[in-house]
């Protein structure tokens, strides 16, 4: 299950990435890196690009790229910083 | 003390930097809120302890990995300059991500000391950050500082002047047992070398990177002129390779994710949060301004408004300036009454020049200042946002949509506004189309000759045309220079929404000024020499016998034009023109409409001889009317479209894109463009609607 397949406001963790190196060290440099727990806030007027809160952070991404990201429903409720 | 002591700024983009930096420095600039937008080394001075320090602002950046110029300014200069004290800021609200930065820091060896911004955003997210156990675990001075108030920056001065001449102690994350071995070899060879390599780099570092086989070192090490760097290199690149074998990829990722393993765990350790995620302003002000429905309306209204600001504001000042050059050129009129020459120089030359330069001030101005309230409100990243989709479909970025747009009211500003974007290909494609953006000049031409030729209801629909034409055209030639030219992997569209905030008065103030005197300084140059040029062979050589020409008339009655060397350029290439549907006046009107496209009216008037200067003239809409056809009116206006962008806008493109090859190849490659066009339209248009 990648980011993109998953449902606005729920949330997430980030489990890999994929993509090119310079794609991945792109996510992880943005703070979009395993374990992270994120979610989809928003999309676009035109469906593209969406929004990703991380923390208290808020990044946008084209969906292209987020595919790249994997994630997987956290099992506990308590939250990352 | 000896020698300078230098305070380098390092950090994330929109962490505040920037406040810190005003507030060290007391001169304060913009707080930038929109990636990319920072001037290179910003310098400045601050008393610390009694003694002037020199405080660098290094570009935002999210890591020193040189991926973008950006990151590269930062990088170069933390490396090579070796800066006294490091000063990396760091927004608590995102404090794991900042402290990936930070491992790179503490790899450098850097003197740092972390400043922790943003602490009020922090305490209202229901963050508790325990600085003691960070400054503990990484050995440096942790602060807090709370941005525009300037709290705590007293003691962050007193502890820079402590630390100043300490050294950096480097700290390396647990890359594991067998990169630290790699680590260990490649250094021990760099230092069998001895003096041997000149690479200004601290040695394990450089080991480092050879082992990340990073380009921009790799490209030094290829230029060194020293046989046993590229043997070190070599044997550098085949231990990575072995490691890539074993782990199954780039060594580039398993470093950074060693990194980010150092700065979650760090992160977790020293952050708790009371709260779970929840709605901040920021976001319920974007679930308005991003809305599906609303958010494109509100983006072209504010668009809208800023047009409406920069060029029906802007008027007015316009109006002084004018005024003002028309004093002063009637006091040089009478000053210089009998000396024909000089004074027709001064009057038309100069202060012609000078005019036209002035009168992109106002506009420039009120313009600069529109994007500033934009940048530092946050709106601006919104507006990448919102139009990505559509950017990025036609070959380029979200972030284009700003200078695409500034580009209908005047080029000049529109180019400068490109350095928003980071990625240089995106930067060029944009900015060599800017001109097709039909800009604010060819107005009162499309005015001229489209109610001389067409009928009402054609009007409005004929001048929606040619802007769409120019948006057309723009796309086409994007999609062909990002096949040709600028082709590439478009950069990832990883862009960060910083928080909405209120822009402060005063950095909008000084940004303004800055940008405006830049550009007076530059452009200014530029458009006064070509307004120089185009008086000389617009004025000379008189015609044989000089009747009284009058003192208030701007440029010669028709007769003299036609005499000087614009008008024998322009019969000379009439053979050639004719073929667009040009004529030797038209010829000679472009000419003199180089410097800047609001003369081509003007002289149209001119060579009519015709007193009336304005478009909305009847006398001189029938004289259109009876000298030329439909077809060639339409071939006219599109050559103005497209070809010859006016001299500022030339200037501007060299200056923002490094070269003036890539300005004069665009200048070209647009009139070549603009002549096809014409052609194409005069003969065709002859035939459809009549010669």
């Amino acid at each position: 299950m990648n980011l993109v397949d998953v449902p606005k406001d729920c949330a997430v963790r980030v489990r890999a990435l994929t993509g090119t190196p310079a794609l991945r060290k792109r996510f992880i440099e943005m703070g979009l890196a395993p374990g992270m727990l994120v979610r989809v806030m928003r999309v676009a007027p035109l469906g593209d690009p969406l929004v990703v809160a991380a923390g208290e952070a808020r990044i946008s991404l084209r969906r292209r790229d987020a595919a790249h990201i994997l994630v997987e429903l956290p099992r506990e409720k308590q939250e990352r910083s | 003390m000896s020698g300078a002591c230098r305070i380098a700024l390092v950090g994330n983009p929109n962490s505040g930097k920037t406040t810190l930096f005003n507030a060290l420095t007391g001169q304060r600039q913009r707080a930038t809120n929109y990636p990319g937008v920072t001037v290179e080394h910003v310098l400045g001075t601050c008393s610390v302890a009694g003694s002037e320090m020199t405080v660098v602002d290094l570009p935002g950046c999210y890591s020193l990995d040189a991926a973008s110029p950006d990151e590269r300014v930062a990088r170069d200069f933390l490396v090579v300059q070796r800066p006294e004290v490091v000063l990396q800021v760091v927004d608590a609200t995102a404090l794991e991500r900042h402290l990936y930065l930070t491992s790179q820091l503490l790899e450098l060896g850097v003197n740092l000391v972390l400043v922790l911004t943003m602490m009020d955003r922090a305490r209202a997210a229901g963050l508790k950050i325990d600085t003691a156990l960070i400054a503990e675990r990484l050995s440096v001075p942790v602060l807090e500082t709370v941005g525009p108030s300037g709290e705590g920056i007293a003691r962050l001065l007193e502890v820079v002047a402590a630390r100043s001449h300490k050294p950096g102690v480097a700290l390396e994350p647990d890359y594991g047992d067998e990169m630290r071995e790699a680590i260990d070899a490649v250094e021990r060879e760099i230092a069998a070398c001895g003096s041997a390599c000149d690479l200004p780099y601290p040695r394990r570092w450089l080991a480092l990177k050879l082992l990340e086989r990073e380009p921009c070192v790799m490209r030094q090490v290829q230029q060194c002129s020293h046989s046993v760097c590229r043997e070190v290199a070599s044997s550098a690149s085949a231990r990575a390779a072995a490691i890539e074998g074993h782990h199954g990829d780039a060594l580039a990722i398993l470093i950074a994710e060693r990194r980010q393993g150092f700065a979650s765990g760090l992160a977790r350790e020293a952050v708790t949060r009371k709260r779970l995620d929840r709605q901040s302003l920021s976001d319920q002000i974007d679930d308005v301004l991003t809305h599906r429905w609303l958010g494109i309306p509100i983006f072209l209204l504010v668009m809208y408004l800023v047009f409406y600001a920069t060029f029906t504001l802007g008027a007015v000042p316009m109006g002084w300036i004018e005024h003002g050059i028309g004093f002063l050129a009637m006091r040089f009129q009478g000053l210089l009454v009998g000396h024909d020459a000089l004074r027709s120089f001064v009057v038309d030359g100069i202060l012609g020049g000078v005019g036209n330069v002035l009168l992109f001030v106002p506009n420039i101005a009120i313009l600069f200042a529109c994007i500033s309230v934009i940048e530092d409100s946050g709106y601006m990243a919104r507006a990448a946002f919102i139009t990505d989709r559509f950017m990025h479909q036609i070959g380029l970025h979200g972030k284009s949509i700003i200078p695409l747009l500034i580009g209908f009211g005047c080029s000049v500003p529109a180019v400068m506004a490109t350095r928003t974007l980071e990625n240089r290909r995106d930067r060029l494609a944009t900015m060599l189309v800017i001109p097709l953006m039909s800009c604010g000049a060819r107005l009162p031409i499309y005015l001229m000759f489209i109610p001389a030729f067409f009928p009402q209801s054609w009007q409005a629909p004929v001048l929606w045309g040619m802007y769409f034409t120019g948006i057309v055209l723009a796309v086409i030639l994007v999609r062909l220079l990002r096949m040709t030219v600028l082709s590439g992997e478009s950069v990832p569209f990883v862009m960060e929404l910083p928080p909405y905030r209120m822009p402060v008065l005063k950095g909008v103030l000084i940004h303004v000024w800055f940008r405006t005197w830049m550009y007076l300084k530059k452009a200014g140059t530029v458009i006064l020499v070509a307004s120089a040029i185009m008086w000389f062979i617009t004025s000379y050589p008189k015609p044989p016998h000089v009747p009284h020409v009058e003192a208030t008339h701007a440029v010669g009655t028709g007769d003299a034009v036609s005499h000087s060397f614009a008008g024998q350029i322009g019969r000379a290439l009439e053979p050639v023109t004719e073929s667009l549907g040009f004529d030797w006046r038209v010829n000679t009107a472009f000419l003199g409409a180089l410097a800047a496209k609001e003369l081509f009216v003007a002289q149209m008037g001119i060579l009519s001889s015709l007193e009336g200067k304005l478009h909305e003239d009847p006398s001189l809409m029938s004289w259109l009317r009876s000298e030329y056809t439909p077809a060639q009116a339409l071939s006219i206006m599109l050559f103005i479209l497209i070809a010859a962008p006016c001299s500022a806008t030339v200037a501007v493109t060299a200056r923002e894109a490094g070269r003036w090859r890539i300005a004069l190849a665009q200048y070209f490659g647009l009139t070549l463009l603009a002549a096809v066009v014409s052609f194409i339209v005069y003969h065709v248009g002859t035939i459809l609607l009549g010669g």
